[in-house]
């Protein structure tokens, strides 16, 4: 058997797993810093130059709270919450391409840990997973705001994925494929898709939102109405997981934008530039994270812009005027590729 | 009803239009403004850092003057004391002993002088009422702390050191002997 493979898969998923964790980490500084540059104030500017030091600060603090469970509660589920949410949003990250494969010493290094032939399914389907853990940690904490923001999110994760989902349908329409690595590839140039299906990225955008429970949809975790939403109970580090998690699925969100939109690890005259290939890779690699960043930055833009929904507004919008919506761009869409190609 | 000003508007409760209830466009609009203030300027003080200016009016902590010579200008009238609305201000008068002339300017002084800075409102009423050009508020802050009594200062607060003297000349008045 050729351990290569193994060697090669490992190397990236723990590749991965950090580049992940520390995304997520600057991004809570991140968030801090531009909400503040938004409102005319510096931000967190004490922890080393300018503030660098502050994520490093935020997670010791974490680590060294007290970690309670609370008495009422069901145990084992409220350990399991934090440890779902967390997991499923690092496991998405394995089916997005995150550059060209890179060649060293004749040897094909793929910077995707998996090529599947069905990636969007694959990471849909995780993404679904991800509301168990809000979900049981809601409901194991064995408390009424808990179980409200729990009840919100589920609703509005379930509401938000139908959405998405035909959002994704007209696209997959044009590209004929579910591998993301595929959709990119076929984007090269300036063949974006979000030329050619600007309404369901607008759809898929607005639930990316709802997806993540960030403003104007973070209804699971408003504090003015339910003191901390699904992890009220939480406290010390499994707090800090769910928190991390939430960035992190930002992150793999602003990942799959960039990657069925907005081509990926390709942009304009890649190709003509004629490089070596491991020069391309790299190039190709910081090209992607400049679209992801920028996604990010994008997110925190709206939530320091918008308010939040009220719910039966939340409803409303997911039920009938995304999903209607996207179903008449898959109407669309599938109409012009049926009589006019 | 007629208007007085002309600047209320009569509002009128209507359906949104087609384009408002898109929603994009005030969402757009109000993202706009917000990357604005990206790019203005900060509002904040870093303060230990960077100090803000006071006017130079400011009445902080007080000062007890001493002439060029270096003698306490004081004589413990007790005007100020008088004058103060908060009566924060004490002070025992002493007569000057034969040999202390370098230290005390005329006959009598103030052996204690103390003023309750929790007392105190900082009006300035003291300064306007003190005759010998003696007492007068500074732009200093006082320093936190964390016991009651530290915020009775006393005369080695309060008396200027005759090698590092304060300046109060903005806050100096014409009719000042």
């Amino acid at each position: 058997m050729d351990y290569s493979i193994i060697i090669d898969k490992s190397i990236l998923v723990v590749l991965l797993f950090l580049v992940s964790l520390g995304v997520a980490a600057y991004s809570t500084y991140a968030e801090r810093k531009i909400a503040a540059f938004l409102q005319d104030r510096y931000g967190p500017d004490k922890a080393g130059p300018w503030g660098l030091l502050q994520p490093i600060a935020d997670g010791t603090k974490m680590f060294m709270k007290e970690e309670i469970i609370p008495a009422a509660s069901d145990k084992l589920l409220f350990i399991l919450g934090p440890c779902i949410f967390m997991t499923t949003a690092l496991m998405t990250s394995a089916a997005i391409p995150w550059g060209k494969s890179l060649n060293i010493g004749g040897h094909e290094f793929s910077l995707q840990v998996a090529n599947l032939n069905i990636g969007i399914l694959y990471i849909f389907a995780i993404i679904s997973v991800g509301v168990y853990g809000i979900m049981i940690g809601g409901w194991a904490s064995n408390n009424k705001f808990a179980l409200l923001g729990a009840i919100r999110a589920s609703s509005q994760m379930i509401s938000y994925e139908l959405a998405m989902g035909m959002s994704i349908i007209a696209l997959l329409l044009m590209t004929n494929t579910l591998s993301i690595r595929e959709i990119v590839d076929q984007q090269a140039g300036f063949k974006w898709n979000v030329f050619y299906q600007p309404l369901s990225f607008i759809i898929f955008l607005v639930c990316a939102f709802a997806e993540c429970n960030r403003t104007p949809f973070d209804l699971p975790e408003t504090e003015t109405e339910l003191v901390g939403g699904y992890h009220t109970e939480y406290s010390s580090m499994k707090l800090g997981l769910y928190l991390f998690a939430e960035y992190t699925n930002m992150f793999i969100s602003s990942a799959v934008i960039s990657c069925l939109f907005f081509g990926g690890y390709h942009f304009p005259g890649l190709d003509s530039l004629d490089l070596p290939q491991n020069i391309a890779a790299l190039l190709s690699v910081c090209v992607m994270f400049a679209k992801v960043f920028f996604f990010i930055f994008f997110f925190m833009w709206v939530r320091w812009t918008l308010p939040r929904f009220r719910y039966d507004q939340l409803m409303r919008l997911g039920w009938q005027m995304l999903l209607p919506l996207a179903i008449i761009n898959v109407l669309i869409t599938g109409a012009w590729l049926t009589y006019f190609k | 009803m007629q208007s007085l000003t002309n600047r209320s508007t009569v509002v009128h409760k209507r359906d949104m239009t087609f384009v408002e209830r898109l929603y994009l466009p005030a969402i757009i609009g109000g993202m706009v403004i917000t990357i604005k203030h990206l790019f203005r300027k900060k509002v904040t003080n870093k303060y230990p850092e960077v100090v803000r200016d006071f006017t130079p009016i400011y009445r902080g902590v007080h000062v007890l003057k001493r002439d060029e010579q270096g003698r306490e200008n004081c004589t413990a009238c007790g005007l100020c004391a008088v004058t103060c609305p908060a009566e924060a201000i004490t002070m025992i008068a002493a007569e000057r002993q034969p040999g202390e002339e370098n230290l005390y300017r005329e006959e009598k002084y103030a052996s204690t002088y103390e003023i309750n800075m929790l007392r105190c409102i900082f009006c300035g009423l003291c300064e306007d009422a003190c005759p010998k050009d003696a007492i007068y508020l500074t732009d200093r802050l006082i320093d936190a702390k964390y016991s009651r009594k530290s915020f009775i200062y006393g005369k080695d607060k309060l008396v200027e050191k005759v090698d590092e003297r304060v300046d109060v000349s903005k806050r100096k008045k014409k009719y000042t002997i």
